[in-house]
């Protein structure tokens, strides 16, 4: 396929099993066919929706591959064909409600948007008010407080997990491996009934956001723990003997040469823990108590988070409530994916860089 | 004649002898690293502990009851507390009302992960499959108060035109039956819908581990033998798979189950066990106790700990299974 020229010729390998255009204008074919059969049958028969046109094309696209490579491969080739149609069609629809969310956050979310949100709270208004009128700056700076707790507590925890699974290797290596996946399976739901039963009702007998950031940080220790254990798998056994030939301790070729090492990715292992918990609902309404103003002080006194602004927004119940939570439906969603991005930029550099 | 040199100089210390006896700083540095890992283990004996300290009256009040009864009434007693012996709290429904839903979730949620993953492995091209992993991915760090959201105002209209259709053609079957009149609305069905779709990206994943993980000496020999894709992913891929599959299907289904927000908002939680799926009354334990958490008294919320007692010992029995199978299937794993 490459050009002739003056150039010195890079010659590629012949690939007779790659689609010819011919393929390809095949399958084009069987897929336009496909639609218009879904058309047809949506316009002759009482079946009618956008539910009845995607079935149909799906039956129909399965149909007509299946008999068209029949007849012109014969029986193996139908299938084969089959199969791939039907998992392709499988992906679609894998696919699909993401972008439906993604559509949906966004019509219905941008409304709610202004300027004021990041500047106002809703001490003197309603939430049943109109959509201009207050913020959400108090649940924004109610989240990151709770959230930077939370990483407070768990991310130490975790990477010392970490460290001891793949460092230490002790005998407790495998059970603390299983316990720890066990212990990410750990309904968030739980995990706020925990906090009521061991802090709450015993001791503080009131809620206040440092006992979300707990409960956050119980649901965050998981995914530190295993990321950062597959990060750390990852340094060259080499760097650890290194070190050690060098007449360091384990502490110190631990601490400078293999946590150094693996910066990067014990980054990305937080991201995500702070990604996994930053939309967790279920604890902070058990355990934060929800405000309309500003808390900074996670202590004392209860504490709005996002998750909380918009189930207040679900529950509330009518037309300008619903706009607010999607509106912070969208604000949370844009945190969730910078930090899903900025995960994904540093889990792609090399380790070591 | 080096060495006699450099000992001769002045400030250089002397030779240290040889000796594997830990130092110092790495005993501290064990000690504090052990403690460190096993914090896991102390996190979840102490939610053992607290949740079973704080349920015992209510599982010493209604014993049995309390799993096999399907009824929520909390009596005050003279004290102005509530007499747990003339209560009643049996969660069997809700327990029923989570498999089911947890169920319809796995039936719906894992063929399409399953074969999105065969897809993902066996035929994508590269541009395509790394877009789709990244999407799947990040479908995985989506809030479930999102799915909620999304789930109660998007897919519980389109779950009920669907319960409608199979209520409709499908109506002789007594699971599609509705006998209490035509309420489709927040269906254990549409739970189940909404909970398919979040077990998707994790079964996905897991399902594309192991399909990756097929040797390739045996896919090449099915291909000189002169098997098809599919005669290939029959032949080989399957039955190489068919364990971490089934273990990743345990994991989404523990999800299921613990699932308490996205569910809440599309279940209409009744107190009466209902087999009826497209029938707008259903139950889940997670769900039930933010249901009733919002207007529980103090001693309310002890039985609500029982239930999430028996929601934590469910989740973890199905976690550990599906682990031990995964990790058995899948190399690399601990």
């Amino acid at each position: 396929m490459s050009t002739l020229g003056t150039t010195p010729v890079k010659v590629l390998p012949k690939q007779p099993w790659a689609a010819t255009r011919r393929d390809r204008s095949i399958t084009f074919a069987i897929f336009v066919a496909s639609a218009l059969i879904s058309f047809a049958v949506v316009v002759a028969t009482p079946m009618n929706g956008k539910l009845a046109y995607i079935f149909i094309f799906f039956v129909s696209l399965l149909i007509i591959d299946f008999i068209y490579f029949r007849v012109k491969l014969g029986r193996a080739a139908g299938v084969d064909s089959f199969f791939k149609t039907l998992f392709t069609i499988a992906i679609t629809l894998a696919i699909f409600p993401i972008a439906s969310i993604l559509w949906e956050v966004w019509v219905r979310g941008y409304k709610g948007l202004h300027w004021s949100l990041f500047s106002t709270d809703m001490k003197q208004y309603n939430f049943t008010g109109p959509v201009a009128d207050g913020g959400l700056i108090h649940a924004i700076i109610g989240t990151l407080i709770i959230v930077a707790i939370a990483v407070l507590i768990s991310v130490p925890i975790g990477i010392l997990t970490a460290i001891y699974l793949t460092e230490i290797r002790g005998r407790f290596s495998r059970p603390i491996a299983f316990l720890v996946q066990a212990m990410s399976g750990v309904p968030s739901i739980v995990a706020g009934l925990f906090i009521l039963a061991a802090i709450v009702y015993p001791l503080t007998k009131s809620f206040n956001g440092f006992e979300g950031s707990v409960a956050l940080a119980i649901l965050m220790i998981p995914t530190v723990a295993r990321t950062s254990e597959e990060v750390l798998r990852l340094i060259p056994e080499d760097l650890r003997e290194a070190g050690l030939a060098l007449g360091g301790t384990q502490w110190r070729s631990v601490a400078q040469i293999v946590v150094p090492a693996a910066r990067s990715g014990l980054f990305t292992a937080i991201i995500l823990g702070v990604a996994r918990v930053v939309g967790e609902t279920a604890p902070v309404i058990l355990l934060t108590g929800g405000a309309n103003v500003i808390n900074i002080n996670p202590f004392s006194g209860t504490m709005e988070s996002l998750p909380l602004y918009i189930w207040s927004g679900l529950l509330a119940g009518t037309p300008e409530a619903f706009t607010r939570a999607w509106t912070g439906i969208l604000i949370l969603l844009a945190m969730v994916m910078i930090l899903f991005a900025t995960a994904r930029y540093f889990g792609s550099r090399k380790v070591g860089k | 004649m080096s060495s006699t040199q450099i000992v001769k100089k002045k400030g250089v210390p002397e030779k240290r002898a040889i000796t594997t006896k830990p130092r110092f700083s790495d005993k501290v540095f064990r000690g504090v690293v052990t403690s460190g890992g096993l914090s896991s283990l102390v996190i979840l004996g102490l939610i053992l502990l607290f949740l079973a300290y704080e349920s015992i009256s209510t599982l010493r009040a209604q014993g049995m009851y309390f799993l096999t009864g399907s009824n929520w009434d909390a009596v005050t007693g003279a004290n102005g507390h509530i007499d747990f012996k003339a209560s009643h709290f049996g969660i069997a429904s809700m327990l029923i009302g989570t498999l089911i839903c947890a169920t319809i979730a796995i039936l719906i949620g894992v063929p399409i992960s399953v074969m999105s993953a065969i897809f993902l492995t066996f035929y994508a091209p590269m541009a395509i499959r790394k877009f789709a992993v990244t999407i799947i991915d990040l479908m995985a760090a989506f809030p479930s108060i999102l799915f909620g959201l999304w789930g109660y105002f998007i897919l519980n209209p389109v779950g009920v035109y669907w319960a409608k259709l199979i209520h409709k053609y499908f109506g002789a079957i007594p699971m599609f039956q509705m006998p209490t009149g035509p309420y489709f609305d927040r269906s254990p069905f549409v739970a189940g819908l909404i909970l398919a779709i979040m077990i998707v990206p994790i079964v996905t994943s897991i399902s594309r581990e192991i399909f990756a993980q097929t040797p390739l000496d045996r896919i090449q020999a099915a291909f000189a033998l002169g098997g098809t894709k599919w005669a290939m992913i029959r032949a080989v891929a399957f039955p190489y798979a068919r364990s971490g599959v089934v273990g990743g299907t345990m994991l989404g289904l523990g999800r299921a189950m613990g699932e308490t927000v996205a569910v809440y908002t599309v279940l209409n939680i009744v107190f009466q066990t209902n087999w009826h799926i497209l029938a707008g009354a259903g139950g889940n334990v997670a769900s039930m106790i933010l249901l009733k958490f919002s207007d529980a008294s103090a001693d309310e919320v002890k039985a609500l700990m029982a239930a999430g007692l028996v929601l934590f010992l469910l989740t973890l029995l199905v976690n550990s299974i599906a682990n031990v199978i995964v990790n058995r299937s899948v190399k690399g794993r601990a």
